[in-house]
Order: structure tokens, then sequence, then C-alpha cells
């Protein structure tokens, strides 16, 4: 599904540069569930980041389904995003509307009609059990909800790739189970899943595959 | 670490080829969003009424500024372009010359290219005149004898200074002629001074457009910034730049607009204001004129021409802040 080839990215730094990734080389299968662990600055985030086409690699090149990232052009990013389901450890939900609406932002900028809209975000709603709370203000709801929230979100329109950074990070260990049982639900049905975390239990606990990055090299996978 | 593989699906989701709609799928999810962009718009500008006025006035006082300028400019120029038209030379004859002799040099003069026509102004006339308009009459038949010369009123086929100055002097040099007078080079500068004013509206109006536009980008640039959130959370789930784009389009049209709109309002308040004053001063004068308005084809104009500035504006804060925004919450 994803296939990273020697995929390096430098930073320019006052007087110098870093490396956040060095000849990162590795392969994510469809279906497929991995944890992607590591300290702070280990390189987590710019793994997403590259993923998402926020940034692009300086060296290598990142292949989906066999399609070069680096040859979609600046213009194609917002296309390839359409791609990926992305949630947040703060979920990012925006305050100013329903949760129907967070939900269904996907789909409108996708552009579906409303109606179908509407149906297809009862799905996802209906999916991760808050069915009942779409007409509710997401700041109503608890930390667990929002998160909850904020995965129906990335998966409403049934994107093939799914990226987690911190997902439980600020959820107690049954509101973890919770979101871990949704994802590993996702995986089962072929969605790619990939959740970054330095949360260790959480990782031993669920047998999955993890790659851990150490200063910026994968150093286990 | 073990990979969970056993339930993998034999064939990968086809969830990439299910975002690509066909064409007219595109064109109603691009109509609606254009529909729900300007709603979305409008409902913010109502939703911040102060703020939105504030922008909305500053707009239309700087539109007022030249839309008014060139109303009165187009007033000054309706009611000086008669005045081309009674461009005349008065021929003061000397006083010894007899009507005769007075109508044989107008005859004379009248087959002249440059003369169109030729009013013969006896003594006797001029007296009877000058009599009724100046309420002096009583005082003028106390004289012993009547003090104006003959007259002819010289009308030229041309209003060029050059020629004018050529057939004046020309006339003057005919021996019964006392003196002529040109009653045009105030006309030429008046003309002149018009036309100068018409040119510092046109700069001023380049200016003031400038500044809407300015205006729009700052209100803009603000608004960008407080919904920096939504736009980082609509980048993520792939939303183009023309989506982000698009409801600050219309916020700085509806801008522009409404700022287009109350400029003409001001004007038109403006001239009804003046309106009175000027009637009075019109009648004194026993002109035909009549104060010109704004006009209808600019109350839908300016408003447009506005709306298009706020267009801009909003473009270039848009197209400037947005790569700002890009989602780096990762």
């Amino acid at each position: 599904m994803i296939e990273f080839l020697q995929v390096s990215k430098r930073y320019p730094l006052a007087g110098g540069y870093r490396d956040a990734l060095s000849r990162v080389s590795m392969r994510l299968h469809a279906g497929e569930l991995t944890f992607l662990t590591g300290h702070s600055g280990a390189g987590k985030s710019t793994l997403l980041k590259l993923i998402m086409m926020i940034e692009r690699p300086t060296a290598g090149d990142i292949r989906v389904r066999g399609q070069s990232l680096n040859r979609i052009p600046t213009s194609g990013i917002a296309h390839w995003r359409r791609n990926i389901g992305m949630v947040h450890q703060n979920h990012q939900l925006l305050f100013d509307r329903t949760v129907h609406d967070n939900v269904a932002l996907p789909l409108i900028i996708a552009g579906y009609s409303a109606r179908e809209a509407s149906r297809r975000v009862s799905a996802a709603l209906d999916k991760v059990g808050l069915l009942g709370k779409q007409h509710l203000n997401p700041m109503m709801l608890s930390g667990g909800e929002q998160q909850r929230v904020g995965i129906a979100r990335a998966v409403v329109n049934k994107p093939p790739l799914l990226l987690a950074d911190e997902p439980t990070g600020n959820l107690d260990p049954v509101l973890s189970a919770e979101i871990m049982d949704l994802f590993e639900d996702f995986a089962r049905v072929g969605v790619t899943v990939l959740i970054a975390t330095h949360d260790l239990v959480l990782i031993q606990e669920y047998h999955h595959r993890c790659l851990q990055l150490e200063q910026g090299r994968l150093v286990a996978s | 670490m073990a990979a969970s593989k056993k339930k993998k699906s034999p064939t990968p989701r086809k969830g990439a080829r299910r975002i690509q709609r066909n064409w007219q799928d595109q064109l109603r999810a691009w109509k609606a969003h254009h529909k729900a962009s300007a709603k979305d718009a409008w409902q913010r500008l109502i939703g911040a009424p102060v703020a939105t006025a504030m922008t909305v006035l500053v707009i239309a006082i700087a539109l007022a500024l030249p839309a008014g300028l060139s109303v009165l400019l187009t007033n000054a120029q309706v009611a000086t372009q008669d005045w081309d038209g009674n461009a005349h030379l008065s021929v003061f004859l000397s006083a010894d010359t007899s009507p005769n002799a007075q109508q044989e040099l107008a005859a004379a003069w009248r087959e002249r290219e440059d003369i169109q026509r030729i009013e013969v102004v006896t003594r006797e006339e001029a007296l009877e005149e000058f009599k009724a308009l100046s309420g002096f009459g009583d005082a003028l038949d106390a004289l012993p004898e009547n003090p104006l010369p003959p007259l002819l009123m010289v009308y030229p086929t041309t209003t060029d200074a050059g020629v004018l100055e050529t057939l004046q002097k020309e006339l003057a040099s005919h021996h019964a002629v006392d003196v002529v007078q040109l009653d045009v080079l105030w006309v030429k500068r008046l003309h002149a001074m018009i036309e100068t004013v018409a040119r510092i509206v046109s700069v001023l109006t380049i200016a003031l457009a400038t500044a809407v536009v300015l205006v729009v980008v700052n209100t803009i640039r603000l608004g960008i910034e407080s919904r920096r959130e939504e736009i980082v959370v609509v980048k993520i789930v792939g939303g183009t730049d023309g989506f982000v784009r698009r409801p600050f389009l219309y916020t700085g049209f509806c801008y522009g607009f409404l700022g287009g709109v109350l400029s003409v309002l001001l004007v038109q308040i403006a001239l009804l204001w003046v309106g009175k004053p000027v009637d009075e001063l019109i009648l004194l004068y026993e002109s035909q004129f009549e104060l010109v308005g704004i006009g209808w084809s600019n109350v839908l104009v300016i408003p447009l021409f506005a709306g298009l500035l706020g267009l801009m504006g909003a473009w270039l804060a848009v197209s400037r802040h947005i790569q700002d925004v890009d989602p780096y919450l990762l």
C-alpha cells in the first residue's frame, strides 16, 4: 500500500541543518495496523507529514500502490489528502458547527450532495457510537467522545489510509481501548492504519507491528 | 511484533476511486459550494454588524468622495456647455457712426466665413435695453443725449481662441470700430479649470480605489487569522485552495458592494442637501440648468465596481496568507 524508499528529510537550522528522517525504508500493507513510536523529535511527525504531503522528502521516494508521491504536483496535494483519514491528538474539531457538520466536512469538500453526505455521516457516527449526538456542538462532548468524532470525520469518506497522531494521548485506559478497538475494526475491513504514539503500554497490549524511530532512523520494524 | 495480517481483505479497498466523481457531480458540488460560501460570507457579515458597518463605511466614504466630485464635475460641464455657443465679440462702434453705416458694416461682415451671424444693436435699442435691465430709467431720461454707442454683436463660427483673437484684431482695425470685447477667454479658462479638476478626480479615484482594496486586504487578513483552525482542518481533509478561498472572496465582494451601495446613497443625500440652494441659484441666473444626479447606470456601476475592488482585495489577502496557514499542527 505505502512504501518508503530511502526517505530522508533535512530541515535547515541556524548555522546548519537537522536530519529529521534519514534513509527510512519501510512498507505498510493494506489492512494492516502499524504503530509508529519513538521519542519526541525522533521523526514521527515528520513521517506523517511526508505521507500527508505537508512536507516533501529531501531525498528518497514514497510510493503508494506503486505511484510516486514526488510526482504529485502541488495542485494535486488536496486531492491526494482525500485518500487519507487523519486523527489528531487534539481532535481538531470545529466548535462553530455541530458534530454532524464536522464529520460532513470531508464529504462536502469531495463534492457529495448534502443528502448523500448526511447518510454517510450517520453511518460513520453510528460506527463510533455517537449517532444520537450529531446535532450537538462538539464542545458539549467528553474528551473520548470528541476523539471519536475526530475518527468519524477521518473515516467518513472511507479512505484507504488512516493516520493517527497520539490518538489516545489525552484519554484514560478504558477510552484508549475503545479507540483502539475502532482502529482494529477499520484495519479488519482493509484500511491501512498507522498510529504514531509513545504510549508503550498501548503498544504492548495490542500485538501489532511497531516501527521504531530514533533520531530519524528506523531502528526496529 | 506480530503484524495482524490474518484478517486482511484480499483486495485493497478502492477508497481513492470513490472520490473521483464525474464532472456533473463536480459541477453540482462546485455550484453548491459557491452558494454555501456566499451564504456563509453573508451570515458572517450580518453576525458581526458593528465590525461590518465600520469596514463598509470606510469603503463608502472612500468611494463617495470621487463619486461625489465626479457628479459635481458633470454638473459643471453641463452648466457650462452652452456657454461656448454664447461666445461672442461685442464690437462698439464710434458714437458718430450712423445707423446706415452700422447696417452696411454688419452686412459686409456677414460675408466673412468666420462669422456666423451678427446682431445689430442701434444706440436707441441699446438705451431701451439698458433702461429695462438696469433700473436707471429715470436717471437716463435726465441725460441730455444717449451716451451709448452703436453695437454689433458678432457671433463667430468657431470658439478656437487663436482664431477668435485674429478675428478680434481684424475687426478692431476697421476705422468705424471703437473697441472689440472678446467675451470668451474666461470661458476658456473655466473649461481648463474643469479639465484640471477632472484630472484630479481621476487621480483621487485611483488613490481611493487602491485604499478600498487595501482596507479589504486587511479586513480579510484578520478574517483568515480568526479562521485559521478551520482552514487547517479543511486543508487536512483535502480542501483545495479554491475551496478555502471561496468564502473569503464572497466576503470581499460583499464588503465592496455594500460600500458601493452606501457611497451612492451618501452622494444622493449630499445632492438633495445642496439641491435646494442650487435651484434658487439657478432661478437667480434665469438658467435652464437642472442639477444632474448620480445617474441610474452609476447606481449599478459604482457598487459593482466596488464589489470588484473588494474581490481583488480578498484575492490578494487570501493568496498571500493562505500559504501561511499550511497545516503544520501535526
